[in-house]
């Protein structure tokens, strides 16, 4: 167990030492990918919190992203220095999500996912209308990072690399704690979770508030670095989907999968993107037919021990008894 | 003896239906109570009452002294009301130790994961599931999960526990051997509600037993006058049952 622990932690380490050092190895273009990379692990990360624990399949991740690049870019716009638009973001995000969870957890299933796609189009059409503040359908101008583009990017690969880290740390101390035992308990049975001693409705707001600020935050950064935005953009029902995707894709639940899911998505989008540019969208509909299908688990959930022990077997040895 | 819970004049309407109405009521500590009736009586309604799962529609439930009359079901078992379903629900694809690990950390004493785990192992051996700690919840036999339900309440070191039919299902071996678990429970000084269609293990386990007839409780007291009521013999029992119940009283 410490050592299958110590493993993914080594794991994880080095996958971000190695997107941390993209600036000196590759070219823009890597770095950008890098910096998509993390931004969509600590979006998965995220997700995983009420998608994969606590088993409510949410789509509200793009509103906390949206909610995030608007308050990040006008508290800037407003005077604040970045970093401090940046903590607002990740601040109001949070109590935005505390404030939301209150209401729409209690819904459930199917329920609480179309709840959770209106959210994101409610927050979509409030900012589109509101053209005094936000610039409605035209978008705003986010005052730009200070420096040279290959600084930029950079200094953007570092905080999203940060982020994904905290997002990291996060799951990890959930993973371990009381809890994410907690919110497993409601994943798989909410009625028994309640009746065996745990405050189902506050362990349901803590896991929706820990999916959405790093989100808030990201988008923030995201906003600080594009320069650009408009609602279209920020609340989109196909990044939203995107996210769960990446997360299921790896192992909704797992420390790691959401890591991995992203890193693979990317990857694949990327290549793609780069090769069959008007197939993008279909490739994304595969991608989920397939995982229905094929890969319910996820990436980390197939069980190799099982597919290794199949491989000796069929060499004609005979697979030893025993486990941990 | 000191009274743990008391109910008074409890009623409970789904629509138009009244399925407890007016019910009252006090458990001693350390007794065992038998609660009967026809389906649909009411039983698991006053259960799911007592235990928050249900808003009250009037009434009033006291529990060592506090009125808990609005507490939810996730406060009721951190006071020490603990409860079995007559359908089990456990935490299917976590392992029998970890299921009731949950009872021991969030409804118990436990203050680590680490601490409930040890303790639900000692659960597990207590019920007789210690062999299977770690295999996976779903896995389990009827009877099986049945243990593992007394195990999680167990857990939560309750001061009452209501069973809901945990008998049901069960062949006449497996009847016996939960009832000698039953009374090992009783004798750590739990007090014991236990809701059973089969009339034998009723007589055999409890000091009392409470009958409950279209939500109204229709009578109580010593298991051998209840049975003897005609009030009960004609709502539950029936004339057959009766007749073979005194004739065997008449046998000694
Ligand atoms: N959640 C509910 N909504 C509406 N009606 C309900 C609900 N729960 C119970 N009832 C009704 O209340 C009445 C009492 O049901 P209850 O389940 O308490 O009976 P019971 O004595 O436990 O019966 P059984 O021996 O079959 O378990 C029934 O008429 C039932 O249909
Ligand atoms: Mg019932």
């Amino acid at each position: 167990m410490t050592v299958r622990r110590a493993f993914v932690f080594v794991l994880f380490a080095v996958w971000v030492a190695l997107l941390a050092t993209t600036p000196f190895s590759g070219d823009n273009y890597t770095v950008r990918i890098a910096i998509q990379i993390a931004m969509y692990s600590a979006l998965a990360l995220s997700w995983n919190m009420i998608g994969g624990f606590t088993g409510y399949p949410s789509f509200a991740t793009a509103a906390f992203f949206g909610l995030g690049c608007y308050i990040g870019a006008l508290s800037q716009i407003a005077g604040a220095p970045t970093v401090v638009a940046w903590i607002v973001a990740t601040a109001g995000v949070a109590l935005f999500a505390a404030a939301l969870g209150l209401i729409i957890l209690r819904l459930k299933g199917h329920y609480f996912a179309i709840g959770s796609i209106a959210i994101v189009e409610v927050l979509r059409l409030v900012i589109s209308s509101w053209s005094g503040l936000t610039g409605g359908g035209d978008g705003l101008n986010v005052p730009f990072l200070r420096g040279g583009p290959e600084f930029v990017s950079q200094l953007v690969l570092g905080v999203m690399l940060l982020i994904m880290v905290i997002a990291f740390a996060v799951t990890v101390w959930v993973d371990r704690g009381r809890l994410g035992f907690g919110l497993k308990c409601i994943n798989q049975n909410e009625d028994a979770a309640d009746m065996v001693g745990i405050d189902v409705t506050r362990y349901k707001i803590a896991a929706f508030v820990l999916s959405a600020f790093l989100c808030g935050t990201v988008g923030a950064v995201y906003a600080s670095w594009v320069g650009y935005i408009d609602p279209t953009d920020s609340f989109s029902i196909v990044f939203t989907v995107k996210v769960a995707v990446m997360t299921i894709l790896g192992g909704a639940g797992t420390v790691l999968g959401p890591v991995v899911g992203a890193a693979v998505f990317v990857v694949l989008e990327e290549y793609f993107w780069a090769n069959f540019l008007a197939w993008n969208r279909a490739i994304l509909g595969a991608i989920i037919v397939f995982l229905i299908f094929f890969l319910p688990g996820g990436i980390l959930r197939l069980d190799y021990r099982h597919l290794w022990s199949q491989a000796k077997a069929r060499h004609g040895r005979i697979g030893m008894a025993g486990g941990e | 003896m000191s009274t743990v819970l008391e109910v008074s004049d409890l009623s409970k309407s789904f629509g138009g239906i009244r399925a407890v109405n007016g019910v009252s009521f006090s458990l001693d500590e350390g007794e065992i109570v038998g609660l009967i009736g026809p389906n649909g009586a009411g039983k698991t309604t006053l259960v799911n009452l007592i235990t928050g799962v249900h808003r009250v529609s009037s009434g009033r439930i006291v529990f060592q002294g506090e009125d808990v009359t609005r507490q939810r079901p996730f406060q009721a078992a951190r006071r020490g009301l603990a409860r079995t379903f007559q359908i089990v629900q456990p935490f299917p694809a976590m392992s029998v130790v970890e299921n009731v690990g949950a009872g021991a950390l969030f409804g118990g004493s436990a203050t680590s994961k680490r601490e409930a785990m040890a303790l639900a192992r000692e659960e597990l051996a207590f019920v007789g599931l210690d062999a299977l700690a770690d295999a996976p919840a779903a896995s389990l036999t009827l009877p099986n999960r049945k243990r593992l339900e007394l195990a999680k309440s167990l857990a939560m070191r309750p001061k009452v526990l209501l069973l809901d039919e945990v008998n049901a299902g069960l062949n006449t071996a497996e009847i016996d051997n939960a009832l000698a678990l039953i009374r090992a429970i009783a004798a750590r000084g739990v007090t014991i509600v236990i809701i059973e269609h089969l009339m034998k293990v009723v007589l055999s386990i409890t000091s009392r037993i409470l009958v409950l007839h279209h939500g109204e409780l229709i009578a109580e007291g010593e298991p051998h006058a209840v049975v003897a009521d005609e009030k009960v013999i004609e709502a539950y029992l029936g004339a057959k049952f009766a007749a073979r119940y005194r004739a065997e009283a008449q046998n000694g």
